[in-house]
């Protein structure tokens, strides 16, 4: 009996994610009295076993096959299914990051069971078989939900974020075992074909500073003086979705549930009502300053700082006076 | 081409979610409803392919018959045909929800032929259990991406490009129709209703399909709200007047140093 965690990596290189999940199922399997194993998919993530062994990784199950060069959802899924008929753990976990979900959908589908999607916290049965409890959350994080689920293998994913990633002092002792999986040739129709890299560069989601826009700017004009302060203080632009469904600025800026989560260590949210939608993309900031002319709106509210007022005067106004300072 | 779109009907909440005090639901006394804006924006990328490449967009729900709202919606911005799938007006679990549908859309293919894409949003918005489409495309032995971005058709040759961003720039994936796709938000931007089409869309007739789907091992026991910070705003100022207590707070965190930036 094993607690098994899939370890999410692209073409070699373990996602930060698999850190925070590993340290969930570290605490799960000692909870459980069973060892922690890792699955490696594809032989290029050979190399991850060291850094698994640092997180607590007892033995790495490492699956070779020449469909596995390559992320695909199918080819993985079926990859999983096959660890798990051999290994029979209690549990699979993975990371609520898209590939985690992804994969562990496409493993629970094929074998017809549970799948429990960004988990908090998890409390096994007594027995195996019986009902575990876990803390899940809803619309993005806003609302939790008590669950209970009944197999003899539970699908989990971690959400993302929710747990510190810690290694170890030391690498616990790890063996690896090397296996192949039977994999039907036609799984491979969904493997990745082709990349298209993007430039390297802070992202909305890294940057230090997120100025953001909504409603409120008025028009994709609007959005110059925020960019301006944004390039003052090394940060980039954000907006709200009311902003990228006029068309105003494009989806790659929008935070919060459907669009993306910010941790900057300052949010400057101008013209943002703070719909729960919105908040949970921003609550992870440091620091939160709402520009806002209503000092009611629930942004406000929820900030650490506010300025109230029009911020197409207020937003110049600081970037005159960090000029004024800087004497640029 | 035949398309199919996937949606399910949540409540649109404001500031807050509240829960009924039983802990099983939403409470929506006070709220409008809606669909996920993933799922928007799949009823509008149905209807785009449908566009270009001829044929016809169906929508699908499953949920209380007050769903019809949301398909007619759908309807409304020009998908043909919508059926829905009646439920108690509980939450069902994802095995159940997504063995119901498939029964749905094998019985629809058996009619009316197969659908060559099948669209599904990436996650819903209440539950977000992110495998209900992965679930029926499974079942239905087809391919299927989830999150995906850019999607091109090609009906002549049947591929399908799709593609999904990653953190190093975009996945792309090659697939030959029949296909299953997970949108997510950004592939397009949603059109608006006209007053032609929402006229239009009260005479869509509205089919539905009462399936047999066993209930599924995952079940919800309640709903709660996150824990939150008490938080107390410190009012900086009003108007352009604040920017000096603005920038004192920006040096403060160290965010701006008077001396090195713009130096
Ligand atoms: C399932 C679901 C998912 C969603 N996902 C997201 C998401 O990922 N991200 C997101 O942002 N939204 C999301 N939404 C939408 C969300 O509910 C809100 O509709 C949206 O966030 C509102 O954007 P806003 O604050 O810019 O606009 P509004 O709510 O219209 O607020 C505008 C604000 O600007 C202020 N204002 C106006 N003029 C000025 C001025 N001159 N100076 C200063 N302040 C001014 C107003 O006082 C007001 O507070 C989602 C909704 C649903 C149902
Ligand atoms: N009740 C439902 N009716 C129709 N489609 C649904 C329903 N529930 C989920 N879906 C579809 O499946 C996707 C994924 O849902 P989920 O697995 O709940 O995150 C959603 O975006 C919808 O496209």
């Amino acid at each position: 009996m094993m607690l098994l965690v899939v370890a999410e990596h692209d073409r070699g290189s373990l996602s930060g994610a698999t850190l925070e999940a590993l340290t969930f199922g570290r605490s799960l399997a000692e909870k459980l009295g069973v060892p922690l194993g890792a699955l490696t998919i594809g032989a290029n993530a050979d190399e991850c076993a060291a850094d698994l062994a640092l997180y607590g990784a007892s033995v790495v199950h490492q699956a070779h096959h020449d469909a596995l060069n390559d992320y695909g959802p199918e080819t993985w899924g079926a990859t999983v299914v096959a660890a798990v008929a051999t290994l029979d753990p209690v549990a699979v976990l993975s990371c609520g990051t898209d590939r985690g979900n992804e994969v562990l959908a496409q493993a629970a589908a094929r074998l017809d069971v549970p799948m429990v999607a960004n988990c908090l916290e998890v409390e096994p049965p007594v027995v195996r078989g019986g009902d575990w409890k876990v803390t899940r959350v809803r619309w993005g994080g806003s609302l939790l939900e008590h669950a209970v689920v009944s197999c003899e293998t539970v699908f989990l994913t971690v959400t993302f974020h929710a747990t510190v990633a810690e290694p170890l002092g030391a690498a616990v002792a790890c063996t690896t075992s090397s296996f192949t999986p039977d994999l039907d040739a036609s799984l491979t129709r969904t493997t990745v074909a082709e990349r298209v890299t993007r430039e390297a560069g802070v992202t909305l989601s890294t940057s230090p500073v997120v100025v953001g826009g909504g409603r409120g700017v008025g028009s994709p004009e609007g959005f110059a003086p925020l960019t301006e302060l944004a390039g003052l203080l090394g940060g980039i632009v954000g907006c709200s979705r009311a902003v990228t469904n006029s068309g105003w600025r494009n989806h790659t800026d929008q935070v919060g549930q459907t669009g993306t989560r910010i941790a900057p260590d300052i949010y400057i949210a101008c013209g943002i009502s703070g719909a729960i939608q919105h908040w949970v993309g921003a609550m992870a900031s440091k620091k939160i300053l709402a520009i806002n002319t209503d000092p009611e709106a629930n942004m406000v509210t929820r900030a650490d700082y506010a300025v109230i007022g029009d911020l197409h005067q207020v937003v110049p106004a600081i970037s005159a006076e960090i000029r004024r300072r800087t004497g640029a | 081409m035949r398309v199919l779109v996937c949606v399910k009907r949540v409540p649109a909440p404001g500031a807050r979610i509240n829960v009924t005090p039983d802990g099983q639901a939403v409470d929506t006394a006070f709220l409008g409803f809606t669909m996920s804006p993933h799922e928007e924006c799949a009823v509008e990328e149905a209807i785009r392919q449908v566009e270009q490449h001829g044929g016809e967009a169906t929508v699908l729900t499953l949920g209380p018959t007050e769903a019809d709202e949301q398909v007619r919606y759908a309807a409304s911005l020009g998908v043909q045909k919508a059926m829905l799938l009646p439920t108690d007006g509980t939450d069902w679990d994802p095995q159940r929800t997504a063995r119901a549908i498939t029964e749905a859309i094998q019985q629809m293919e058996t009619v009316d032929g197969p659908f060559d894409l099948i669209l599904f949003g990436n996650e819903s918005a209440d539950s977000g259990g992110f495998q209900v489409g992965i679930r029926a495309a499974v079942a239905l032995g087809r391919p299927m991406v989830n999150g995906i971005k850019f999607l091109t058709v090609t009906p002549a040759d049947g591929m399908v490009e799709a593609r999904r961003e990653s953190d190093a720039g975009m996945e792309v994936y090659k697939l030959t129709m029949p296909v299953v796709i997970g949108v997510k938000e950004g592939i397009n931007l949603p059109r608006y209703p006209t007053m032609k089409g929402r006229l239009a869309s009260k005479k869509v007739r509205v089919d539905t399909f009462s399936p047999s789907a066993e209930i599924g091992r995952q079940k919800l026991v309640e709903l709660y709200q996150a824990a939150e910070q008490a938080s107390s705003t410190v009012i900086l100022g009003k108007g352009p007047e604040a920017a000096g207590a603005v920038v004192d707070l920006l040096e403060e965190l160290g965010l701006f140093n008077a001396g090195k930036v713009g130096a």
